[in-house]
């Protein structure tokens, strides 16, 4: 996982390395977070989900070796894929 | 087609000269510059966040597609990170092609498509406060 912007500030990290099962969606590692995180909460409805450097939605499954990242509005404001 | 995410100042010109072409007599360049207010607020100064891999790849494809929608003959786009100063550039957007016209409207929609996929953020550092800006500085992510 990489954290950027109120993410990083947020969570004090750059990077984090997660086992999660396979198949995990990137919204339930959201969820899973939050219990880490517990101000991630906030951002729920308002992220963006990247992996490997591409947008994806929210169903997306993850497999080994992914690189994930939230993405917070950026400053546009659109949400674009 | 040039490509830049950079902790360093913009200096526009080695883009000018980059995408300048002897049979285009158009180049159309803008500059995103920090300024001294927002909100009501006075700033102080901003920093940028980007996630470099990701951002490069967005810059690219929003190039590869105003190349694709345009007759232009080149573009350039450079983004800033860090830590920015009032009046420095934070978003550098350079459009060559034949003519004015098609210079003009590339040049304003990629700094329109990039302001919607990039994922590069500023933080407002202001009198008192500090906060992540979303939707053209109109919403505080994070309140202090």
């Amino acid at each position: 996982m990489r954290f950027f912007a109120a993410l990083y500030d947020m969570t004090g990290r750059r990077e984090l390395n997660l086992e999660v099962r396979d198949g995990l969606t990137v919204s339930e590692l959201q969820r899973d977070l939050c219990a880490r995180f517990p101000r991630l909460a906030d951002y729920s409805g308002s992220l963006m989900y990247s992996v490997n450097a591409d947008y994806v939605p929210a169903d997306y499954p993850l497999g080994d070796g992914d690189e994930v990242a939230f993405i917070p509005p950026v400053s546009g404001g659109a949400h674009a894929h | 087609m040039l490509i830049r995410i950079t902790a360093d100042p913009l200096d526009p010109q080695p883009f000018i000269e980059h995408v300048r072409r002897d049979e285009s007599g158009a180049v159309a360049l803008f500059l995103g510059v920090v300024r001294d207010n927002n909100l009501g607020r006075r700033v102080l100064h901003l920093e940028y966040d980007a996630y470099p891999q990701m951002a490069e790849k967005k810059l690219r494809q929003v190039a590869e597609e105003i190349m694709a929608r345009w007759p232009i003959t080149d573009i350039a786009i450079a983004h800033r990170t860090g830590r920015l100063e009032i009046g420095e550039t934070s978003l550098l957007v350079v459009v060559s092609s034949p003519h004015r016209h098609e210079a003009f409207e590339a040049c304003q929609q990629a700094v329109n498509r990039i302001k919607e996929v990039a994922p590069i953020w500023k933080k407002e550092v202001w009198e008192g406060g500090e906060s992540w800006l979303a939707g053209e500085g109109q919403t505080a992510l994070q309140p202090q």
